[in-house]
């Protein structure tokens, strides 16, 4: 990286992410002027473009590519119409040990004095909780599961290429003439969709206004700059901004600041869940790539310069601070930007290119926090663009992560997507599958699986707070047999579905009516023709997700219980209950047989996997199909993010021998220290789920450095992923473990028994080796990176 | 008739270093050499045995009242093993909820073996491995091996056997004819030495590997390099020397000596002679190899 990336690199990751009230004031002011006089997309419309105008705007030094969110790098705005954090909140953000932001004092009481009285009860959050039922709040403080919608916009979007042949007054002649062409005579629909279209086209404008205001300040710089070559970099800035997002870029960097303004345009907007992500940026790249190479302005080097520039700007994009239960949920400061890099294209073709390999040496360069990069793998994907990787892989960043292109488009195509549109498609956020640029893919929260086992056991009541919580499907003590006890468990978990997806749709209205997204409306497809707002029904697939966590730790603990108290009658249901219920205190023996002799998911073993394709059936048949509000339908996702941390805590001691508040299996992994067969025994463990009824699911795989240090080493690895692809997985991703994780490893061996390492001539389980034979690895992996 | 069985210490599916590509290594119990830096002593012992690990015990006593030979009692101090009346049943292997019995090794089937083999069929199709026989001495259960070598074929599986080639040339050579690559220890070139540290004469595993190549059999050297044993020049171009005038040999593998086996000779409760040898340097590797390129153009460090 040359001094300039490096230079900008090392602000964006110094910098302290703090808050900035400016756009809630602006907001409320804009409110308090406007609100009553207008349609609500048009009342949004002018919002964002009262945004844009006032807003404060940076251009910082050596910067190639232009705009923030806040007025600085890693500064974040809050949304008040959504979420309106309480003084308290603002001062637990600024004082809290993990993922704190930075508040002043006298922003908090400016805070207090404008912003709170305003939105207090008008907020998205205050409107959503003040009608909901008290059954789905018991359910959901008992931790059974999360609702995403409840303060930050449903989100997860990604763009396709048509930004790069169509600038902001192109959008706006589609739109004119989809109003000339409403039908006010025969649609009764047409008024509102009039008010919408007239939304949009306020947006392009704000756009606009948002870039022009850019070109000024360059301008202005360059005529201050005492730099020659700064000035000539602040005049092509301000003539780049002069051309997008008003018009489509024609170079590589027009393309890309075309990108990052209308990234910035849906982020400012509102604070949709998972920022914005492009798409396979590669192949939209690829066009100005080559024309920039040809004209000669631009080589490869100056390419990387320009991705990296862009890598850096999402960096400096905090994800937004969260509260309450979704705060515990998600700590972190990603926002969630996935750049997808290779797969297919439209045509079905491979899709891999220079640009792909550019945008993985920046990923490796510059390692940063976000965005983080994910290989797309099909089986026309050449091996030295995997190899390429994983020779990333191996760095320990935990990315790129690595997806299945083939099933991504089969699980699009089952859905009814069209083939073409779903090749577009790729993956965003974690691992959800959606066509990019043209649907909206809503996750509306995780499911606490084992924790519906439990309230299953437990006969509707909380164990952790003996409160009911759910339903009474009977005491699992008179339950004759393992399919009793099974059909408790459906009965649990429908009731749960379906309380959550009630809520859910009662939600999603509420965005439709009052929360449009009218900017983000005009780059998503057919939000312009079928005149409609994003969030309600306009893309041209409408998709809403629940994710469901935990299968690992709820096939492990139906294993147990089938093998220990109904096949074997080793131990009473009884006893097994009461065990639970004292978190194994004094039941250390009964742990361990639960632990040490059930058969566990992960293990290639039929006997367990069988139950997990039971459950896998049973989360497929209670969420997919189910009518969301759009005239569409739910489907199923296998995604834990960070969750299962959280859900974990709201869970008593599971049977699988798990004490209690200890976290649950993650994604579609097993149970931590469960699968004791290696990876290969995981994979065909995995695979037969049926992944594509699914939009996704999240294999995590942990590795030592040690394991990945040969080229013979990344074939092999390049093999495993492979071959799990061909037996149909969606996604697997590599942790290549540090000292510092193996020191915990050792304090905490059952959490760590699927860690691998190089012992002599062959691999073995850390956890399996004694003390010194532990610390001598542990010796010579520094040695190794010394 | 009982179906033919071997007696096995241990299955590894995703060995990655035991020859080409993802494999799965199938370790045979016994051996009829004794090296000091033995790193699987688990596997030289051709009977198995239980072992009892006072650590893991949670002191519950369930194995106590299991023990089909009464030779397991519950004191204060945990649970004692009478061995004159243990039989190795493996009894309280399977009772112990805490793991803390442990068999050294157990009689598998053939069919057995391959269902656990077929498991990994996918990964091999993909990535061109397959099985690896190791031990112990596989050629030492030459019945055994072969049954399943011949399984393995007819599936069409990649198969090494990995050996210390002390062995019946016979035997060897028939089971040559069922598999695709050897990976053929050498050890010391002077046979009183090779003795000394190995526990047999080196004559025999010379001369089978002159005549697995003379055979026509694909054969990859592996070369335990152990400090102040075997890894002086003259015994290093000695080696070099004799294996260039080996056919067959597509290249070798430097194994540098390591200690991590200690663990395992303390819980079998055996003392581990090569305790206190010394792990090659980097440098020293590297030079052994400048040696070796003398006389086999593919050396590698590393399995």
């Amino acid at each position: 990286m040359n001094d300039r990336i490096d230079k900008l690199r090392t602000e964006s990751f110094e910098a302290q992410p703090t808050i900035s009230i400016e756009r809630a004031l602006l907001e409320t002011s804009f409110y308090k002027e406007n609100s009553g006089k207008h349609s609500l997309p048009v009342l949004r419309a002018m919002c964002f473009l009262h945004l844009c105008t006032y807003k404060t705007i940076h251009i910082g030094e050596g910067e190639l590519l232009v705009g923030e969110r806040g007025p600085r790098p890693k500064v974040v705005p809050t949304f008040p119409e959504l979420t309106c954090h309480s003084a308290e909140d603002l001062r637990i953000l600024n004082t809290r040990a993990m993922a704190s932001y930075r508040v002043a004092d006298a922003d908090i009481r400016r805070y207090e004095e404008e912003v709170i009285p305003y939105w207090q009860g008008r907020s998205m959050r205050d409107r959503i909780f003040s009608s909901i039922p008290s059954e789905w709040c018991i359910a959901y403080e008992a931790g059974l599961f999360t609702e995403f919608m409840e303060q930050r916009a449903p989100g997860h979007t990604a763009l396709d290429g048509t930004i790069y042949t169509m600038g902001m007054v192109d959008f706006k002649a589609r739109i004119a003439d989809r109003i000339r062409r409403l039908d006010f005579n025969n649609d009764p629909a047409a008024s509102d969709k009039a008010e919408q279209l007239r939304a949009m086209a306020i947006t392009c404008d704000a756009a606009i206004v948002f870039a022009s205001r850019h070109a000024d300040l360059a301008e202005t710089m360059a005529a201050a700059e005492k730099d020659a070559l700064r000035q000539e970099e602040l005049r092509r800035i301000a003539a780049i901004c002069r051309r997008v997002p008003a018009e489509k870029p024609r170079t590589m960097h027009e393309a890309l600041q075309m990108y990052w303004f209308v990234h910035l345009g849906t982020i400012t907007e509102l604070n949709g869940w998972d920022a914005m992500t492009p798409g396979h940026i590669d192949q939209h790249l690829l066009p100005f790539y080559e024309k920039d190479l040809a004209d000669g302005i631009l080589d490869r080097e100056k390419a990387k310069e320009l991705i990296s520039c862009l890598w850096i700007k999402v960096n400096n994009h905090t994800a937004p601070p969260k509260v309450g239960v979704t705060a515990k949920e998600s700590g972190t400061y990603n926002d969630f930007t996935q750049i997808n890099l290779g797969g297919l294209n439209t045509a079905g073709a491979d899709a891999c290119n220079e640009v792909s390999y550019i945008c993985l040496e920046v990923s490796d360069e510059l390692h940063l926090l976000q965005p983080q990069p994910s290989v797309h793998i099909s089986c026309k994907t050449p091996d030295r663009f995997l190899k390429a990787a994983t020779k990333v892989i191996r760095k320990g960043y935990g990315y790129p992560s690595v997806f299945n292109t083939d099933a991504v488009v089969m699980e699009q195509v089952r859905v009814g997507k069209s083939v073409e549109d779903a090749r577009e498609g790729g993956t965003s956020g974690c691992i959800e599958t959606g066509a990019f640029g043209k649907e909206a893919y809503i996750l509306t929260g995780y499911l606490n699986v084992p924790k519906i086992l439990e309230v299953t056991l437990n006969n509707g009541v909380d164990q952790l707070t003996g409160k009911m919580v759910t339903i009474a499907t009977g005491d699992p003590a008179t339950f004759k047999n393992f399919d009793e006890l099974y059909q408790a468990f459906i009965r649990q978990l429908e009731y749960v579905v379906d309380l959550k997806i009630r809520v859910n749709n009662y939600i999603e209205r509420m965005y439709a009516k009052y929360s449009p997204a009218p900017f983000l409306s005009v780059v998503i497809h057919d939000c312009i023709e079928k005149g409609r707002d994003y969030y309600d029904g306009g893309p041209r697939y409408n998709t809403n997700y629940i994710q469901c966590c935990g299968i690992g730790t709820t096939t492990d603990s139906l294993s147990a219980i089938k093998t220990h108290v109904f096949d074997g009658g080793t131990v009473s249901m009884d006893a097994l209950l009461s065990a639970l219920k004292n978190n194994f205190q004094g039941a250390e023996a009964l742990r361990l047989r639960l632990w040490n002799k059930t058969p566990f998911f992960g293990n290639d073993d039929d006997r367990a996997d069988a139950i997990m394709q039971k459950i896998y059936e049973s989360l497929f048949t209670a969420i997919d199909g189910k009518p969301n509000t759009k005239g569409t339908i739910y489907h199923l996702n296998m995604l834990s993010t960070t969750c299962h941390v959280y859900f974990g805590k709201m869970l008593g001691a599971s049977a699988n021998g798990r004490f209690a508040c200890l976290p649950e299996s993650d994604g579609t992994s097993p149970s931590h220290g469960a699968d004791r067969n290696g990876p290969t025994a995981v994979i065909k463990s995995l695979s037969k789920m049926d992944q594509l009824k699914s939009g996704g699911t999240l294999l995590n795989q942990r590795f030592l450095p040690s394991v990945l240090t040969t080229d013979q080493d990344l074939d092999k690895l390049a093999g495993l992923i492979r071959t799990y692809f061909t037996l149909g997985g969606h996604h697997i991703q590599f942790n290549v473990v540090d000292t510092k994780t193996l020191r915990t490893a050792q304090e905490h061996p059952d959490e760590y028994r699927n860690l691998l390492v190089r012992v002599a001539g062959y691999s073995d389980y850390f956890v399996d080796l004694d003390r010194e034979h532990q610390e001598e690895i542990i010796s010579r992996t520094e040695q190794e990176l010394a | 008739m009982k179906p033919l069985a071997a007696n096995i210490f241990a299955i590894k599916r995703y060995a990655l270093h035991d020859g080409p590509n993802i494999r799965t290594t199938i370790f045979f119990k016994g051996c009829p050499l004794a090296c000091w830096w033995c790193h699987n002593p688990e596997g030289i012992d051709f009977h198995s045995k239980v072992l009892f690990l006072a650590e893991k015990c949670v002191g519950c006593g369930e194995c106590v009242g299991h023990c089909p030979e009464k030779a397991l009692g519950l004191t204060s101090k945990g649970v004692f093993r009478d061995d004159d009346k243990c039989t190795s049943c493996a009894t309280c292997v399977q009772i112990c909820p805490a793991l803390a019995h442990e068999a050294t090794g157990r009689s598998m089937s053939i069919a057995e073996i391959i269902t656990e083999i077929k498991k990994e069929l996918p990964f091999f199709d993909q990535s061109g491995g397959g099985i690896t026989c190791s031990g112990g001495e596989p050629l030492s259960q030459p019945e055994s091996l072969l049954a399943l070598l011949q399984a393995c074929g007819k599936l069409g599986i990649h198969r090494a056997v990995d050996t210390s080639g002390f062995a019946p040339v016979e035997t060897l050579l028939e089971v040559a004819r069922h598999c695709e690559l050897f990976l053929y220890d050498v050890k010391h070139m002077d046979s009183p030495t090779h003795e000394r540290f190995t526990g047999v004469a080196n004559d025999l595993i010379l001369a089978n590997l002159k005549a697995l190549g003379d055979d026509g059999h694909a054969i990859r050297v592996r070369i335990p390099l152990i400090v102040g044993v075997n890894d002086d020049g003259k015994n290093i171009h000695a080696t070099g020397a004799f294996i260039a005038d080996c056919k067959g040999v597509q290249g070798i593998d430097i194994l540098p000596y390591h200690p991590s086996a200690i663990a395992k000779y303390r819980k079998l409760g055996e003392i581990y002679k090569g305790a206190s040898l010394t792990v090659p340097t980097k440098a020293h590797l590297a030079g052994v190899a400048e040696i070796l390129k003398k006389y086999v153009v593919d050396v590698n460090i590393g399995g």
